[in-house]
């Protein structure tokens, strides 16, 4: 675990897309490495690769809408020494493709980063078809995956250079646009290694992706009430940071997750079963309640669904309420 | 906007449908297999009578029951939700073997794209339905030629489109996409040829992605567009100006059949 890893002040929006930052951070590491290939679903123009396809058009491949068929060919390009990285919605890139990533990737051991774009609510009007609340929660179940979903635009470059000197089958959820920034530029990740971005010991906020931004905000209202909330951004959620989440179960007592993702399976579980074997303590999940999305906007579906630091702050005070009466 | 027409069509002088009634057990069923075009089905539906024409600005507003995507437990008169690409045929296919085996005597129409024809799930479902020969259903493919990051023939061609579904054991008709009387001339034969050989149909339509408006039309990006309210200014007018010119047309032709007579 990384303790108060550069974490900004001031919280501002991102001036430009996630996937600007990211497409970026692809075509630098190209540079390094022949073997990256882009592999795209006729989606490159939401993904925001066509960069890539300009800077290396001999190693980005759009195969046009066959979801299956690409992740089963990055598997088998990835066998020859490629290494592919395949972009798609979220849904897409987990559901629509879950046979070809457990047996032509993860069971035979290739070497395949697959890229599900719009994270839960971040997939606002196209609605409920395109709104993964189920991705990380499938794809953890397959044995191997490294799954993980970073907070901002600063994590992308270490992320992407990570995938590519790590041999296996990755999966990166993000929200492919403008997010808020946590961190400065000197902050440092670690993929399996969450980040304490607020020290606390009355409840500790587990938080990943978007879910970062409302869990410092729902700290800093709980502050305003004397309650003193340690916040950590477990950005992987396979393999689970263990230790990191007894060390927050010993210090507070009590622990709130927080997911742009249903809690059935997802980093609430995944918290859960660390907690429940090394440390029991009272825990509850902000997340989705087991149900689908639909269209509007980012706001209005993270109140839907509740997903706001308000949110965040009930189910503190709820789990501390309990750890109280044990 | 590719498929304005042939949705006209198909409310207006082809399915036996009931607004009052969108369950009817022996209506016609439409599935739309390209479900991002919900919007273009929206607007058929209300003019059909199923909602009111007002419910069309609530379109992907929050809370609204017009989603982006085709969703049968939000809005009357769509009867599979669709909007993962490859899925609705299969959906449609389900449907048109459960009204056979039920013994009824409708029809399944089934509108994809010709990018969505890349999925590999399409044919799984093409094969099935001509193995079983099923002669109530009818499946529409707007070929605009372009999908969502270009032209089609440049992302993964789809050949011959004819050849290829002959050859997987569909009956083709071909139509312009443009003109609603080639059209309804290719829907009602499709019915009947189904019928009288005992198979499915396809009917390519040939059409242009933006249809019936030209700034779209000519636009290089047009899978989706920021539309000012000037440009949908522009957009009606053009609708309009074509609307009143066949209406002219449409005239003359009378005053020119009454002169025959
Ligand atoms: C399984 C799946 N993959 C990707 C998408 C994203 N997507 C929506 S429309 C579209 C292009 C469709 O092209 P085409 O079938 O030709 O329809 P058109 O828009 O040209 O009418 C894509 C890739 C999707 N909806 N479903
Ligand atoms: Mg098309």
């Amino acid at each position: 675990m990384t303790r108060n890893n550069n974490v900004l002040i001031d919280f501002q929006p991102d001036k430009t897309d996630m996937r600007v930052h990211y497409c970026n951070a692809l075509i630098e590491e190209a540079g390094r490495n022949d073997k990256i290939l882009v592999i795209d679903v006729d989606t490159s123009s939401s993904m925001g690769t066509k960069p890539f396809y300009k800077e290396y058009p001999d190693r980005a491949i759009n195969c046009g809408i066959m979801e299956a068929h690409a992740a089963g060919m990055a598997a088998g390009l990835s066998a020859t020494g490629y290494v592919p990285y395949l972009h798609a919605f979220g849904t897409f890139a987990s559901r629509r493709v879950y046979d070809q990533l457990f047996l032509s990737c993860a069971y035979q051991d290739l070497n395949v980063k697959i890229i599900g774009a719009d994270a839960g609510v971040a997939a606002t009007s196209n609605g409920g078809t395109h709104m993964p609340f189920e991705d990380m929660g499938i794809i953890r179940n397959i044995p191997g995956m490294i799954v993980f979903e970073p907070a901002d635009a600063v994590m992308l470059p270490y992320a992407v250079r990570y995938m590519a000197e790590t041999y296996g089958n990755f999966y990166m959820r993000y929200v492919r646009r403008k997010t808020m920034r946590i961190y400065d530029e000197k902050a440092e990740f670690s993929i399996g290694k969450a980040n304490v971005l607020r020290e606390g010991n009355s409840i500790a906020i587990i938080a990943c992706g978007i879910m970062v931004y409302e869990s410092l905000r729902a700290a800093q209202m709980l502050a305003e009430e004397g309650i003193n909330a340690m916040v950590i951004d477990m950005h992987t959620i396979k393999p689970i940071d263990s230790q990191a989440v007894i060390d927050a179960a010993k210090c507070c007592g009590a622990i709130v997750t927080a997911e742009n993702h249903n809690i059935v399976n997802g980093l609430g579980s995944a918290v859960s079963e660390v907690v429940c074997e090394n440390f029991p303590i009272p825990l509850e999940r902000v997340g989705v309640n087991d149900t689908f999305g639909e269209v509007g906007t980012q706001d209005y579906l993270m109140e839907k669904y509740g997903l706001t630091a308000r949110d965040i702050c009930i189910k503190a005070k709820k789990a501390i309420g309990r750890r109280r009466g044990m | 906007m590719s498929i304005c027409e042939v949705l006209a069509v198909l409310y207006e002088g082809v399915m036996n449908v009931d607004p009052g009634n969108p369950q009817k057990e022996d209506r016609d069923w439409l599935v739309l297999s390209k479900g991002h075009c919900g919007p273009a089905l929206y607007s058929a539906l209300a003019y059909k009578g199923y909602f009111d024409i007002e419910l069309l600005n609530t379109l992907n507003q929050n809370g609204t029951s017009l989603p982006s995507h085709c969703d049968r437990l939000k809005t009357p008169g769509i009867d599979l939700s669709t909007g993962s690409l490859g899925q609705g045929i299969s959906l449609g296919i389900g449907a048109a073997l459960g009204n056979k085996m039920k013994g009824l005597d409708n029809y399944v129409y089934i509108i994809i794209g010709d990018g969505e024809l890349q999925e590999g799930q399409v044919w799984e479902g093409i094969q099935f339905a001509a193995h079983r020969k099923l002669d109530n259903m009818i499946l529409i493919v707007d070929c605009n030629k372009r999908q969502l990051d270009g032209y089609t023939n440049d992302i993964c061609s789809t050949f011959d489109l004819g050849v290829k579904f002959s050859a997987f054991g569909f009956e083709v008709q071909k139509a312009d996409g443009k003109d609603c009387g080639d059209i309804y001339r290719a829907l009602m034969d499709s019915k009947q040829i189904s019928k009288s050989i005992g198979k499915p149909t396809v009917v390519l339509l040939d059409t242009q992605k933006g249809q019936g408006c030209s700034f779209a039309e000519i636009a290089s990006f047009n899978h989706y567009m920021v539309v000012t309210e000037a440009m949908a200014e522009e957009a009606i007018c053009e609708v309009e100006r074509r609307l009143q010119k066949a209406l002219e047309k449409e005239q003359t032709d009378i005053e020119k059949e009454g002169q025959g007579r």
